[in-house]
């Protein structure tokens, strides 16, 4: 299943932030039903895109070699998202420890805020895999990752080379 | 150095915060989980918060230690913490008060030590030392 709720990095400072965008497409199959005739970006969604955006600055701070885990976060919403808007996701790293990290996170459509968040992750160990879990690295498994080296891609291809 | 009441003042900061509660509800005596509803999540939340606000570092299994008594299965006996166990307890957290657990030393009742007050004299002793 791919479970990817961002786009592309458009900006990615190690340690400090990351910014991300999510092109909200109505072929997404979950604007049929989130709702009829009605289509919103359901907001545990557009979080989750943040947190990936978030727990990927998290997880690369350590070269990906912790299973970064979302633990706890406080969002507020200030307006719905429509299909056909680009969100961008800026999240800063406000605290990083061996036990995990805490990331402040923004999404925005143009200038106007969508939603701001706190995110807090933990690192899971080893001795600590949710039941059922065998893979020991089980966060980090390379379709994340694949997110930054698209980011390098692009960043490095100039823009004549597609024309 | 600051006192036991400034201590005081900027942890129930931190525990409003990381928990939601309310000022009030904060006393030297609340046991985060069984007063605070603390969740097991939220003692890595309330340990980064309290690095931030005192501008110290806690390393893991300082403050909330999770694993002593995996060390030697003599520490716990039949659900209790045993004499072993409870010097061991006093070793690894001497901020703690342990009057009350020695009485009825049952390792479910454990979580109980983790007060508001534990927090306060290990950052005391942290602070002092």
């Amino acid at each position: 299943m791919r479970w990817t709720w961002i786009d592309r990095f458009t900006a990615f400072e190690s340690r400090k932030a990351a910014t991300a965008v999510k092109c909200l497409s109505l072929a997404e199959d979950h604007f049929a039903d989130h709702f009829p005739g009605y289509p919103v970006m359901p907001a545990p969604l557009i979080l989750e895109g943040l947190a990936q955006t978030g727990g990927i600055l998290v997880g690369e701070a350590n070269g990906f070699r912790e299973n970064v885990v979302l633990a706890k976060m406080s969002a507020k919403f200030e307006r719905e998202a429509y299909p056909g808007e680009v969100l961008t996701y800026t999240a800063t790293l406000v605290d990083l420890g061996e036990t995990g990290g805490r990331v402040s996170g923004t999404v925005k459509s143009g200038d106007d805020v969508v939603a701001t968040a706190d995110i807090l992750f933990a690192h899971v160990g080893p001795d600590q895999l949710p039941p059922g879990v065998t893979d020991t690295k089980f966060v980090f498994t390379g379709e994340l990752q694949t997110l930054l080296k698209t980011a390098e891609a692009v960043a490095t291809t100039p823009a004549t080379a597609t024309s | 150095m600051p006192t036991k009441d400034e201590i005081f003042e900027k942890v129930r900061t931190t525990l409003v915060d990381a928990l939601n509660v309310d000022e009030d509800e904060v006393k030297p005596t609340s046991r985060l989980r069984a007063d605070l509803n603390a969740e097991s999540i939220d003692f890595l939340d309330i340990v980064f918060r309290l690095e931030k606000q005192f501008g110290v570092k806690i390393p893991r299994e300082e403050l909330f230690p999770e694993s002593i008594f995996q060390g030697d299965a003599e520490f716990v006996a039949d659900g209790k913490v045993t004499a072993k166990g409870l010097a061991e307890l006093e070793k690894q957290m001497p901020f703690a008060d342990l009057t009350e657990f020695r009485k009825d030393p049952r390792l479910d009742k454990m979580e109980d030590l983790f007060t508001v007050d534990l927090i306060v004299n290990y950052l005391q002793k942290k602070l002092g030392g």
